[in-house]
């Protein structure tokens, strides 16, 4: 007799409640990704009107993968999914662990895939010898039923049963971690122009600052492109400060960001400042020093007694290098110019010492950063998905039983079986322990019936 | 020879084994079925040296990476998924009439990456963003998936002219009486779709996971990879009104082909029909 069920739990367990919310969030979907979103309301009233611009305003429309509605349905989903397993899982439960020793015979009788033999041997022997053949199938079990007959069940794959629900938990595993990351996690971004360092970042849409409770300073931003002119690498070299020294360092290009202190610093993009770094180091007295200097303007080193500055820029087209104009005076001579590429090291050799000098474009470096605890759980969940996935599609509960009676003067044995998927696949496995059992020499046949 | 004569001739092939598959069906030559086979056989060889080659020359010229960077290297690629997923098919059900809907989606696809302005064949080197191991990870799962996905719609094609054959021509013999049953073909569907849906979740997953590494995020709901997951649903849909509610025939069928509208808008609707991160695949 079945139970009348809940009609809540009725509805809320539903498969048609489940196709109805793919099919409104595939809907949804796709009105998101035609209406563009997080634009400002203006853009909004400017292609739709108005009226619709309010319309969508109500629906939350411009944010609408945020917006009240879309995660309700995500929430639906997840009712759906928790009721649904609440409501089969203990039945599945029962088919994994029941104990098929109480399969009547009746049932035996009409399985999908059965054999039966009739055989010299006495019940006993037969019960054994079965017992042997199964044991190679899965792990074999026996219990005499009554009317003097003897009942064997061997199975395989019972726990394959759950696989379904994994994928189905999984999914959840997946919400949890999309909530944790969006409750605990931040996203956003900084910039950091090559010498300096951020102490915090300012999260997107809201550009609220977020201290990072420590310092990551850029050392260098490299740009390198092809021959052809497309960029191939754009690199920070990032020193994290803690309490003024440093306790990492790396450099990272897109695709291999730094990790520190839950933050990840990913190299986004950049801009070229109107500003040059300018290396100067002096052989006589072993100093060095690194100079920021615009165009055209003039920088003083004086415990050198030198001054010096870029006068005219050349190149400096995508992948070409550029080349300085410099300018130099010390105290002992004549100022003079002279032209030095990027990335070479001049030198300058004057009366008053040796001079090295090289130059750099100044970049900002535009640094992505995300904290995102909740991460590890949508990848766990993801693993699951997968595992899951693979178990329910390709794996399948397959038993057998071998019943053993008294017919006159044989021994009848019935072997019958059967899968929960994958019949094709199973009515090979029966088909070879029929063989098993016509091939065994234990057994000595006195007529086959089907 | 270089790449781009072999991927050439593949085209013209494939087209061969398209025009063969058909007249194989249409005038049930059942027995020509191993020239239509061979042929594609073929192509598939000159395909896979094509691909290979572009691999080589793209370190010939001092950039080295897998051809799976642009729209043309993941058209050809797709052909090429579509063509192995086809004859392991084949091989598995012993029918070679399933050819006429499954090898002509490759030779469109060829046709399209060879022929289509908007493509260009140029091998050029990688920008930053897609300089990682997981676009090798991520492409290939998802043109597996797409492939699948590809021949599914055929089958679904197919069961639908045989089904509305059987009812109109009851008795009569007919050109799709050589195929195999209704039966088969919607295991073969339901089969097919469930292959797809599992690397169809590989690829969201291993775009979800390259997206994390390059820009801490891995879900933007950006417009590939909502439309990758409105597919998604499409065949999850599918299984479960199947698993479930016992769907087949002729629903499954058109689920087939609804899904594969899907599949084709995500993979290329989007790039030229709405604005979004995914730059890759953009001519
Ligand atoms: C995003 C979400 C979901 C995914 C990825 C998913 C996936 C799957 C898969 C792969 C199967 C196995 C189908 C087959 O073997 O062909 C399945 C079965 C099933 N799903 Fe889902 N599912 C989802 C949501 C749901 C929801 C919301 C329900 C709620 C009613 C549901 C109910 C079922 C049921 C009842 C089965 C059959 C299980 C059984 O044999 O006991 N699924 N699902």
């Amino acid at each position: 007799m079945k139970k009348q069920k809940n009609i809540l739990v009725q509805f809320f367990s539903s498969i048609q409640l489940s196709l109805f919310t793919f099919f409104v969030l595939a809907i949804a979907s796709i009105v998101g990704t035609i209406i563009e979103q997080n634009k400002d309301a203006a853009y909004y009233v400017d292609r739709f009107g108005p009226q619709i611009a309010k319309l969508f305003e109500i629906l939350d429309i411009s944010n609408m993968y945020n917006s009240w509605w879309f995660l309700s349905l995500l929430v639906l989903l997840s009712i759906n999914l928790i009721v649904c397993t609440f409501d089969r899982l203990p039945k599945v439960w029962h088919m994994v662990v029941m104990d098929n020793l109480d399969t009547p015979v009746e049932r035996l009788e009409k399985m999908g895939e059965r054999q039966t033999f009739l055989v010299a041997n006495a019940p006993d022997e037969a019960a054994d010898i079965a017992g042997g053949i199964l044991g190679r199938f899965g792990a074999s079990k026996r219990r005499a039923t009554e009317g003097g007959g003897m009942l064997l069940f061997s199975q395989k794959g019972a726990w394959t049963r759950l696989g379904v629900y994994v994928v189905h938990f999984s999914v959840l595993v997946i919400f949890v971690g999309a909530i944790i990351g969006s409750i605990y996690g931040h996203k956003g971004g900084v910039t950091i122009p090559e010498g300096a360092s951020a102490s915090q970042i300012y999260e997107f849409n809201t550009d609220r600052p977020i201290p990072l409770g420590f310092q990551v300073r850029c050392d260098r931003f490299e740009l390198s492109y092809y021959d052809n002119g497309m960029p191939k690498e754009y690199r920070s070299d990032l020193t994290v400060l803690k309490d003024g020294k440093a306790v990492a360092k790396k450099s990272i290009v897109v695709n291999d960001p730094l990790q520190y202190g839950g933050f990840t610093f990913y190299q986004a993009n950049y801009e070229a400042l109107n500003e040059l770094m300018v290396h100067v180091e002096s052989e006589k007295s072993g100093a060095k020093e690194t100079f920021l200097v615009a165009p055209r303007e003039q920088a003083k080193w004086p415990e050198e007694k030198i001054s010096f500055g870029i006068i005219n820029i050349e190149g400096g087209g995508r992948g070409a290098d550029y080349r300085y104009k410099v300018w130099f005076e010390d105290s002992a001579g004549e100022p003079f110019t002279f032209w030095l590429p990027s990335s070479q090291v001049g030198k300058i050799e004057r009366p008053s010492g040796t001079y090295t000098i090289s130059l750099k474009r100044r970049f900002v470096t535009g640094l992505q950063v995300a904290k995102d605890p909740g991460v590890w759980w949508v990848y766990v969940g993801c693993g699951a998905m997968l595992l899951g996935l693979l178990v329910a599609f390709f794996l399948s509960h397959r038993r057998v039983w071998v019943y053993i009676s008294r017919e006159g003067e044989a021994t009848r044995v019935l072997l019958c079986g059967s899968a929960n998927k994958n019949r094709l696949g199973f009515e090979k496995d029966f088909a070879a322990l029929v063989d098993q059992f016509q091939q065994n020499d234990r057994l000595t046949p006195m007529k086959e019936t089907l | 020879m270089n790449s781009s004569q072999l991927l050439g001739i593949t085209t013209f092939t494939y087209l061969a084994a398209s025009v063969l598959y058909i007249a194989i069906l249409i005038f049930k030559a059942r027995k020509m079925g191993i020239i239509a086979t061979l042929v594609t056989i073929a192509g598939l060889l000159f395909q896979t040296a094509g691909i290979t080659m572009r691999w080589v020359e793209s370190y010939r010229m001092g950039f080295g990476h897998a051809p799976l960077s642009n729209m043309y290297e993941s058209l050809v690629v797709f052909a090429w998924a579509i063509v192995v997923f086809y004859l392991f098919l084949e091989v598995k059900f012993k029918n070679r009439m399933l050819g006429a809907f499954a090898v002509p989606f490759a030779f469109l696809s060829m046709a399209y990456a060879s022929f289509a302005k908007e493509i260009t064949q140029q091998i050029s080197p990688l920008v930053p963003a897609l300089q990682s191991n997981w676009l090798i990870a991520h492409v290939c799962t998802c043109f597996i998936g797409y492939a699948a996905f590809a021949v599914a719609c055929g089958m679904g094609i197919l069961y639908l002219l045989k089904a509305r054959h059987e009812e109109r021509a009851v008795g009569k013999e007919g050109i799709l009486d050589s195929l195999p049953d209704l039966k088969i073909i919607d295991d073969i569907i339901y089969k097919t779709i469930v292959f797809g849906f599992l690397w169809l979740s590989t690829g969201i997953i291993t775009g979800a996971v390259w997206a994390n590494s390059a820009w801490g995020t891995y879900w933007s709901w950006d417009p590939k990879e909502t439309w990758s997951l409105i597919t998604w649903f499409v065949y999850a849909s599918a299984l479960h009104a199947r698993f479930v509610r016992g769907w087949a025939g002729k629903r499954i069928a058109w689920l087939a082909i609804i899904g594969f509208f899907s599949v084709i808008f995500t993979y290329y609707g989007v790039n030229f029909l709405l604005s979004g991160l995914h730059s890759y695949g953009s001519r």
